[in-house]
């Protein structure tokens, strides 16, 4: 993953042995774990979010309710599957989270016009 | 376009899709393993909880046939009237041809205890009176529950990291079929005795081989907790007590007890209830009696369908009027989605199939736990040929080592160990149960020690040894603390009894296997025999110091890939530093 790419940059550094590079090298490495960071936090988060919304948008189809909760929890764990494996599967962080958020926008406003229709609490 | 340094022009080329699902493969599969391990064999163990739990209470005599469910469910139903008198709810296990013993639970009226208070016991089906002379035990329950929620800590914390840690293996299973390229072929390959091949080849074919069983067992494992991990759709649609209750019963076939009328009445005859919903369902499909208000005008009774014969743990029940008797309700059927998640739930449990799908469930298990425990070993394999010092690996490779003896060969020791305890702890030592799961703790953390003070081959053979010693000379010891040896078991006809001991002797002969290949086992493909790398250390210490903490450096981060170019550009580095 990207931290190996880093570690061999910061080594390369370090093996040219003057002292400044070498600090200049650490603080590389160090951001260079940062696009790891963000991926698994994309994985765990954005996937877990992404998975939920799905749990909720589903709310809007025309079935009963109980069913369309219970088919909602039931397909939610393999869209964080899928989303994990995304995360990890294109060339960068920055790609992960868009392509989060791009299957999370057609998502959004029906699970908007649930939590919204949620509120006068009246049994559909 | 992004800040990624894979994409800055020092970067070799971007990764293939297998090399990316190869790292999340193994860091998926690592960083909670031992969990999985011991999930996967605890949960593979369940499959026969109800023999183990009838191995760990030898008190309550095999019953060679056991009377007509309905007429133990009329004797319970009587014993109950006085035993739980004043309850707003008490439900009954019938017996079935693996559950010999009916058991009971029952509501405490509300000022006798807290909120939520439970009484249990245990009752004969041949008298109907509750048993007093079982020993406290957990039985085979405990590794049932251990397998979802572990111990020591909240159930809601330890379902979560069971859901956790199930989430990780269905990432694993997705990643490492993408990372595999000759799914097909390599089934058919089996290199033995190469090292670190035959390690993959081994943790291809039992990961291939039950595949479909993995991915499955792993899903509807999430499926059976869902509602715990997934609340957010329940949350925000389910917002009336009417469509709660319309939720509750597409997925639970227990009855709440509602108000009681303050009236007596007697409960009608709960045998005849139970020969309706046989004669619906077929004898013996009946799994449970739960009645609700049982003595007053208000009494309800749900008899509850069991999961033989039927792939669905959806709920199905006849519900009765306590008091007359009439049938209010046949509930035979769910809606569409609520049938596909009582389906997946059936299959997780594999409780709706007879003995030989049991076996089955078993041995696919089986091999799930040795995939995972493959995988766990093939870590430290793919690694320890690239360490500059084998004596002295760095502390990520130790702890993964060692954690590994103690998960992988600690933890049958230490499972044996809580059955060891069951037989010898005192029968009347307080908190009985609760001994014999902390023997078992006890002895899987000695295993720990005992993996982190010896040489790790030496820990590894020696606690297979203990664990095969102990699971072979567990039937010895229950001849000598029980009136039921091995060959009085068999001699009745008590095959129960006896296959569990026999299935002893078979773990017993596994972990003898595993200790005797490890033991023979060379390490193979070693890149220079010890001497040679220690002999510049001999001459001069600090700049082979350095290479190697330089070395140690490049072996702890993600394995290079296979083809090598970048991986083998970084070891070559890191020698020329030396």
């Amino acid at each position: 993953m990207s931290a190996t790419v880093s570690a061999v940059t910061g080594q390369a550094t370090s093996a040219g042995a003057s002292r400044a590079p070498a600090a200049v090298a650490r603080i590389r490495g160090v951001l260079g774990v940062m696009p790891l960071l963000s991926r698994i936090v994309a994985a765990i988060g954005g996937g877990y979010a992404l998975a939920a919304l799905l749990s909720v948008a589903v709310l809007a189809l025309p079935v009963s309710r109980p069913q369309a909760v219970i088919g909602g929890m039931l397909g939610s764990f393999a869209v964080y599957a899928g989303a994990v494996v995304w995360v990890f599967a294109v060339r960068s962080a920055t790609r992960a989270w868009v392509g989060l958020i791009i299957a999370a926008l057609p998502l959004l406003p029906f699970a908007w016009s649930v939590w919204t229709a949620a509120a006068p609490a009246a049994s559909p | 376009m992004t800040v990624d340094v894979q994409d800055s022009p020092t970067a070799p080329q971007a990764r293939g899709i297998r090399q990316t699902m190869s790292d999340l493969h193994i860091w998926t599969g690592l960083l909670l393993g031992w969990f999985l391990f011991a999930m996967f064999l605890t949960g593979t163990v369940s499959y026969f909880k109800e023999e183990l739990s009838q191995w760990m209470r030898p008190e309550i005599a095999h019953q060679a046939a056991t009377p007509e469910p309905a007429v133990v469910a009329g004797r319970i139903a009587k014993e109950l009237d006085t035993l739980a008198a004043g309850t707003s709810q008490w439900s009954l296990r019938l017996t079935d041809d693996r559950h010999s013993v009916a058991d009971a639970f029952w509501r405490l009226p509300a000022k006798e205890g807290a909120r939520r208070a439970f009484k249990s016991a245990v009752f004969d089906p041949q008298t109907g009176e509750k048993v007093v002379a079982a020993r406290e035990t957990l039985g085979g329950e405990f590794f049932y529950r251990f397998h979802f929620q572990f111990h020591y800590m909240p159930v809601l914390w330890g379902r979560w990291l069971a859901g956790l840690a199930a989430m990780f293996m269905l990432v694993a299973i997705v990643s490492g079929v993408i990372t595999h390229k000759k799914i097909f072929t390599d089934f058919f390959t089996f290199r033995w005795g190469k090292g670190q091949r035959s390690w993959l080849d081994a943790h291809n074919a039992l990961s291939v081989f039950g595949l479909p069983f993995h991915l499955m067992i792993t899903y509807t494992g999430l499926v059976t907790l869902m509602a715990l991990y997934m609340p957010w759709g329940e949350q925000a649609g389910i917002n009336s007590p009417a469509l709660k209750k319309e939720l509750t019963s597409e997925l639970s076939a227990f009855i709440q007890p509602g108000k009681p009328s303050g009236e007596k009445a007697p409960l009608a005859s709960v045998e005849a209830m139970v020969r309706e919903a046989e004669s619906r369902w077929g004898s013996g499909n009946v799994a449970r009696v739960t009645a609700t208000n049982p003595g007053d005008a208000a009494a309800r009774v749900a008899i509850t369908r069991g999961e033989g014969g039927r792939v669905s743990m959806s709920p199905q029940y006849l519900l009765f009027d306590g008091v007359s008797g009439k049938l209010l309700e046949d509930r035979s059927s769910v809606g569409a989605a609520a049938e596909t998640r009582g389906v997946m739930y059936g299959l997780h449990l594999g409780r709706f199939g007879d003995d030989t799908t049991r076996w089955l469930y078993f041995i696919v298990s089986l091999a799930g736990t040795a995939m995972v425990g493959s995988g766990l070993v093939m870590w430290t394999v793919k690694r320890r040929q690239k360490l500059p010092d084998p004596d002295r690996p760095y502390i990520g490779f130790m702890v993964v080592e060692r954690l590994n003896i103690a998960a992988i060969a600690g933890l049958p020791l230490a499972m044996s160990g809580m059955l060891w305890a069951n037989r010898l702890l005192p029968m009347g030592l307080d908190k009985r149960a609760e001994w014999e799961v902390h023997v078992m703790f006890i002895v899987w953390a000695v295993t720990l020690l005992h993996a982190l003070v010896r040489p790790a081959k030496r820990a590894w053979i020696e606690l297979f040894w203990l664990g095969a010693a102990s699971l072979a000379l567990l039937p010895v010891g229950n001849a000598l603390t029980t009136d039921r040896p091995l060959w009085r078991s068999v001699a009745q006809g008590d095959w129960t009894f006896a296959a569990v001991e026999l299935m002893f002797w078979t773990f017993a002969a596994l972990l003898t296997y595993l200790a005797i290949r490890t033991a023979r086992h060379v390490p193979k493909g070693k890149p220079a025999p010890k001497a040679k790398r220690a002999a510049p250390s001999g001459q001069d210490g600090t700049p082979v110091k350095a290479g190697a903490r330089a070395a140690v450096k490049a072996s702890r981060m993600p394995p290079p890939p296979p083809s090598g170019e970048a991986g083998m550009a970084l070891r070559s580095g890191g020698e020329g530093a030396r």
